[in-house]
């Protein structure tokens, strides 16, 4: 009876958080144009979406963004993780500490903060500005994640690494970042899904030349939103879930071979 | 040994660029701005001022804090409610699928949130389909008001952060020790206070970092209110953003946004007092 009502209510949340996007995506095989009824099934709107360039151009921003800033604050994260844990030296509990800043204050004042930046230096807003925000708030996510792994990480592997001749440089290729590669993927994973999630700072950063999925349904939803919104929603879904999919296999695959040992 | 100081250099010197370029720099900017004066056309005049702050004080805009505070409480209550049973129930189940359930809580991000508000418009308006659902089983005759109003915001809220909420009690609720559980049963202990005694104690860092990561966010999730709530509402979120690009008074909108940061401090601080670890904020360890 307990195992009932634990299951319902387990099936009542995931309702709740999957509800929206269901519907969204319902809709964009409905042959009616109003997001109202379900009227009949049709792949119309998917074939409307490609000669919708406004759509397509928001969706290959959308993509360039999440992509760009993801491989950089990947790359500037696991540098940065590495030096922190590795060096001592003046300053370094002050540039820990404001590295939290992206990470709890409201996302509308970095949002604000950035754009009053960027004005100050009279830089144009539009996909370079939006990268460098996104970069912003991703960095100390992946930092956060790669040492929690660095932490766990025997010391002497490097010493002994050096004491046969490695260099400082194989070290940190051969050995150092194959041994984070758990933290700098869930790094990764973490950075792309904040960077896709993102509508505050975007909001502040973006500019007029550089809409985004979000920010062009924004602008839709006071004049109205058309299915091939929905047919692009979806299909942006589908990649996404793959992407997951593949990835959590893979963790699943580890974690058993882990527990198995 | 020289060598040695090119590869430090190499690892620090990016972290560095980017602390002080993108974080310092904006946030001391904005502290800046906050103490000038705003001409009529938008612009700034270089003269010190503590109007600003005195300004956040008025009544219109205290009242804006207030309900600000009022929504992010509830939002943040309301979440606390529906993820306790959530986790305990996950943990309950075999490792591996516990696993799968809670990939599952994170699938929703990866569709867009502003996204996702717009699937609660096509659910929530007096057209939309549940309405339309309620009307044609015949529950009720005239459709209900769900959204435009104080509701709407609230199922947008709660949706929109759950998972900062569920996310973090969960990996606490997977330390507390099975023996205590079994231990506390044995002596008699209820469930009711097994729960209150047992597992809410050893899972208060988890709920404070819930709620700072549900609280902190409501209070500035503009494009909320903006979609369910019809643009009537306004809360901080909605205030710094007007100052910003329709008002045009950036002095004040910086001044808020100060007093958000250090209102933000202050949680902080008493997380950190209750012996909550920073690396554990924001869900990336």
């Amino acid at each position: 009876m307990k195992k009932i009502m634990e299951n319902l209510y387990l099936v009542l949340v995931f309702l709740f958080l999957f509800l929206p996007i269901a519907v969204l995506i319902l809709f964009s095989f409905n042959t009616s144009k109003l997001n109202i009824v379900f009227q009949g099934f049709t792949f119309h709107w998917y074939f409307d979406l490609f000669q919708n360039r406004t759509l397509l151009e928001a969706l290959f921003h959308t993509l360039i963004v999440a992509g760009v800033s993801t491989v950089i604050s990947v790359i500037v994260g696991t540098i940065s993780a590495y030096g922190l844990h590795k060096y001592s030296f003046k300053g370094k509990n002050l540039i820990n500490g404001l590295l939290y800043i992206p990470v709890v204050i409201p996302e509308i004042v970095l949002g604000i903060a950035l754009l009053s930046v960027y004005t100050l230096l009279e830089l144009e807003l539009g996909l370079f500005t939006l990268i460098l925000a996104h970069i912003c708030f991703c960095i100390p996510f992946v930092i956060i994640s790669v040492r929690s792994v660095l932490e766990g990480m025997d010391p002497h592997i490097e010493e002994v690494a050096s004491d046969l001749g490695a260099s400082k440089f194989q070290i940190f290729t051969k050995i150092v970042i194959p041994m984070l590669m758990p933290g700098i993927l869930s790094g990764a994973q973490l950075a792309l899904t904040l960077s896709l999630d993102d509508v505050v700072i975007s909001y502040f950063t973006a500019g007029p030349g550089a809409n985004t999925l979000p920010l062009q349904v924004y602008s839709m939803i006071k004049t109205g939103i058309t299915p091939d919104v929905n047919a692009l929603i979806t299909i942006m879904l589908g990649i996404v879930f793959i992407i997951l999919t593949i990835s959590t296999v893979v963790q699943l695959r580890r974690f058993k071979k882990e527990s198995s040992v | 040994m020289k060598s040695k100081k090119v590869w430090k250099f190499f690892f620090l010197v990016p972290v560095i660029l980017y602390v002080t370029l993108l974080i310092a720099l904006p946030l001391l900017y904005i502290l800046f701005i906050s103490f000038l004066k705003s001409d009529y056309y938008g612009g700034m005049i270089s003269s010190f001022t503590i109007q600003n702050y005195i300004d956040v004080f008025d009544q219109v805009y205290v009242s804006v804090f207030l309900k600000s505070i009022a929504i992010a409480g509830i939002t943040t209550l309301i979440c606390i409610l529906i993820s306790y049973p959530f986790v305990l129930a996950i943990s309950h189940k075999k490792p591996r699928t516990q696993k799968i359930l809670m990939t599952l809580v994170m699938v929703p991000f990866l569709t867009n949130s502003l996204i996702r508000m717009y699937g609660w418009l096509v659910l929530l308006r007096k057209s939309g389909v549940i309405n339309q659902v309620l009307l044609g089983i015949g529950v009720i005759e005239e459709p209900l008001s769900l959204m435009y109003n104080t509701f709407g915001i609230l199922v947008g809220m709660v949706y929109t952060l759950l998972p900062f909420m569920i996310l973090p009690l969960y990996s606490s609720i997977s330390t507390v020790d099975n023996r205590l559980l079994e231990a506390a049963s044995d002596l008699g202990a209820s469930k009711f206070k097994t729960f209150f005694k047992i597992i809410v104690p050893q899972t208060l860092p988890g709920l404070f970092n819930g709620s700072l990561m549900v609280f902190t966010p409501a209070l500035g999730y503009f494009f909320i209110t903006d979609i369910l709530g019809g643009g009537k509402f306004m809360i901080l979120g909605n205030l710094i953003k007007n100052q910003f690009l329709t008002a045009r008074n950036w002095p004040f909108g910086a001044a808020i946004s100060i007093v958000l940061v250090l209102v933000t401090c202050v949680f902080i601080f008493l997380y950190r007092k209750l012996g909550g670890k920073m690396d554990d904020l924001g869900g990336a360890s």
